[in-house]
């Protein structure tokens, strides 16, 4: 208590009130914490289908190509707010794990102004999030499209092959990669 | 609960002095500026038969449109209360009734009798204080929580969403509660819950500070009475969860509000992080509500059964250890949002694990009453049923842990038979066994026996009949949460509905009891229970004097 003279010098009722009220403190600081924690988590996981992002520096050699395949499923949404057309080019694609592959994604802007958006993602199966790494995707950006334009827009990907070591995850044979295209409200900033 | 050889002080003529010759203050000053624990554990037993009338009330009025199939009675009541009378606005009012019956049975009605009304009452008597340590901050609690069920209350006569009053559920999940919601009903009720939050961390400091600091010599952590313990695991748990809820709200209204996204997936958030946060409060909150009724069915086991609670150590433990594991096993409440197999595995498992300290105290209390002389007055029938209520509960509990089988079951029926039976019988009873209890020690006058056995074995069947059949309707497929249903569960839906008239006739009881006590009851003892009940208050008077332990009791 040397070290703290003021708290030395409380009663011992308003000590341990002192105490508790910090305890307080510390859990409503660990409550909005768990903002960047839970988004941390998430990345890291893989949980609830989290994609990876390649790092080409973390990267120790390029990944081994396997003869196993994969499936993997497009899936394109559009938030209702959003006056957009939104699909992908080919609905599946078969690649070998580990092997790079493109998929192009096609928004068009059915309105009469330029709109701005931005792509959420995910796939699924959830246990396959850790290993779907992308090196390059429109979702990493805004996209403002002009009234009437529409863009192609590539994403590049791979499957892990650690996915063969994971128990629980080296049987998938199908994975869905999602995307929804929502509105950036000038407003709203992500959090 | 070890024996309490209290050398008391001879409060016969001291109390007599401190009744009468200085500062009994004057009704409004000692009624509204109130820094006495026992006219504010009073205010507070009084706030909550006020509020569960109210919520007792509404779910009355669901039963009502949920006896038959159809919407019979919403429309109107929506254009009653000053809404549009469509068929829209009166489903609304459906969501607006159970989320005003969650909140109000939760936070206005279970959590300021159990903590508020027996704890402020009894925890400074049973310890051997003069009173809380912070008399002030606790009438600042009392009308904290007054203000904030004002708060929910009017947030039903404005606007939220597709018709008046906030229809989120007492979850307030996102988006429904967001972007779902618009209108300043579910703000009300969002701040109104930051009050009521507010109130009990300010409570909890209190009990906390209290316990640790102000026992009687003597009266070690080892040698408090369970009740107390009880309160003290409690005031624990609001502590380290309310906060959690607080912060979760708060994002809930600046995402409303003030154009963040915290749970919003347009703006990188994740509306499942709201049911994280939610239920990382909401599950220790459950334990808030059950461990001072363990604590008061302890005391009442005990004294009626004479004998001392068996095991007292680890029965206190057993509180602590559940009140520890409740933090860890908050996502079996969302089982069905997507998890992995191994997540699942592991909330399944450690929710398990709970039922074994509960098992201990279940065992303990039948223990106790084993070879016990036990006599059957109306605290001890609430408190076995209590005992039996909160096993069935407990029993449908283990059954919704796996993460398997609540895929099915998940938001059913069998999920309200489920927590009614932990909760509407388990803490309620408790409630009633804890007042009919300490209610000579409160007045001053003995309870009608004959109504309170009557009460009991009313209200027994009544809520038995109410919630039994939901068990069928919910393995049968019925969803909560919905006015109106397929003509297959008519039959036990009308049979729960009748188990709410049955529930209704012996809560008249209840009232009559009260009624006819307070005005007419014979006047109590200091010790109406004879040599079963050892604590400290059943040394002072009944009433107790107006200050006491003037001069602390010595613990040998």
């Amino acid at each position: 208590m040397r070290a703290f003279p003021v708290i030395g010098r409380l009663s011992p009722n308003a000590k341990t009130a002192s105490l508790a009220a910090l305890m307080a403190l510390a859990m409503t600081g660990l409550g909005f914490a768990a903002v960047p924690l839970y988004d941390l988590f998430c990345r890291v996981t893989g949980f609830g289908g989290t994609t990876q992002r390649y790092d080409p520096v973390a990267a120790a050699a390029e990944p081994e190509i396997l003869s196993q395949t994969v499936s993997v499923r497009f899936d394109a949404n559009v938030s209702p707010n959003l006056p957009w057309k939104f699909y992908p080019e080919h609905p599946t694609d078969t690649v070998s794990i580990g092997a790079r592959d493109m998929a192009i994604f096609i928004a068009e802007n059915n309105s009469a102004h330029p709109v701005v958006g931005t792509a959420s993602f995910n796939v699924t199966p959830d246990q396959a999030g850790k290993y779907f790494t992308k090196i390059q995707c429109f979702c990493f950006t805004q996209q403002r499209l002009e009234p009437g334009q529409q863009m192609r827009m590539p994403v590049l990907f791979f499957v892990d092959p650690k996915i063969m070591d994971d128990p629980d995850a080296r049987d998938v044979q199908e994975i869905t990669l999602s995307y929804t295209f929502h509105p950036v409200d000038e407003g709203k900033k992500a959090s | 609960m070890t024996d309490i050889a209290a050398t008391a002080p001879a409060h016969g003529h001291t109390h007599a002095h401190d009744d009468h010759d200085h500062d009994t203050p004057g009704f409004f000053v000692r009624w509204f500026m109130s820094t006495n624990h026992k006219d504010i554990g009073t205010l507070y037993l009084i706030f909550a038969i006020v509020a569960g009338i109210v919520g007792g009330g509404l779910s009355g009025m669901m039963r009502l449109e949920l006896a038959e199939p159809g919407v019979q009675y919403l429309s109107g009541w929506a254009h009653m209360l000053g809404g549009a009378g469509d068929e829209v606005a009166g489903k609304h009012f459906w969501n607006v009734m159970i989320t005003a019956h969650g909140l109000i049975m939760v936070f206005f009605m279970v959590m300021p009798a159990m903590i508020g009304g027996f704890g402020n009452w009894f925890v400074p008597l049973m310890i051997g204080a003069p009173d809380m340590a912070f008399p002030r901050m606790n009438n600042v609690s009392f009308w904290l929580t007054f203000v904030a069920f004002v708060m929910l209350f009017g947030s039903m006569f404005v606007p939220g969403g597709s018709g008046n009053g906030a229809g989120t559920g007492w979850t307030v999940y996102a988006p429904l509660s967001t972007s779902g919601s618009a209108g300043p009903a579910v703000d009300m009720a969002i701040f109104s819950l930051h009050l009521a939050g507010a109130a009990s961390i300010l409570g909890a400091i209190n009990f906390i500070t209290t316990i640790f600091n102000m026992r009687a010599p003597g009266m070690t952590l080892h040698k408090m009475p369970l009740f107390v313990w009880s309160v003290l695991v409690t005031a624990f748990l609001l502590l380290l969860a309310l906060p959690v809820l607080a912060a979760a709200i708060t994002m809930l209204l600046t995402d409303r509000n003030f154009g963040t996204t915290f749970y919003d997936a347009a703006g990188g958030g994740d509306p499942v992080l709201y049911q994280h946060l939610f239920w990382f409060f909401g599950h220790p909150e459950v334990y808030i509500m059950i461990l001072p009724g363990f604590g008061i069915v302890s005391q009442i086991i005990s004294t009626f059964s004479k004998k001392p609670v068996f095991g007292y150590l680890g029965m206190a433990y057993a509180m602590v250890a559940i009140g520890v594991v409740g933090f860890i096993v908050w996502a079996h409440h969302m089982f069905t949002v997507g998890m992995s197999v191994n997540l699942k595995m592991y909330f399944t498992a450690a929710t398990m694990v709970i039922a074994v300290p509960t098992g201990i105290k279940i065992f303990s209390w039948i223990a106790t009453m084993w070879g016990g002389s036990m006599t059957f007055k109306t605290p001890m029938m609430w408190s076995l049923g209590f005992i039996f209520m909160f096993t069935v509960g407990g029993v449908t509990g283990v059954v919704l842990a796996n993460g398997g089988v609540d895929t099915n079951l998940h938001d059913t029926y069998y999920v309200v038979a489920h927590f009614h039976y932990v909760l509407s019988l388990g803490a309620v009873f408790s409630l009633f066994a804890g007042f009919y209890y300490w209610f000579p020690k409160m007045s001053g006058r003995m309870y009608s026996e004959l109504l309170g056995q009557l009460h009991f074995w009313i209200f027994f069947i009544g809520v038995n009949v109410m919630f039994f059949p939901q068990h069928f309707l919910g393995q049968q497929g019925m969803p909560r949460r919905y006015p109106d249903y397929a003509e297959a569960y008519a039959y036990w839906h009308y049979v729960s509905s009748f188990g709410y008239v049955i529930m209704g006739v012996g809560m008249l009881f209840f009232f009559v009891n009260i009624l006819y006590s307070l005005f007419a009851g014979k006047k109590a003892a200091d010790n109406p229970w004879g040599e079963g009940a050892t604590t400290l208050e059943w040394t002072l008077s009944s009433p107790p004097p107006f200050h006491q332990f003037n001069e602390l009791p010595r613990i040998a």
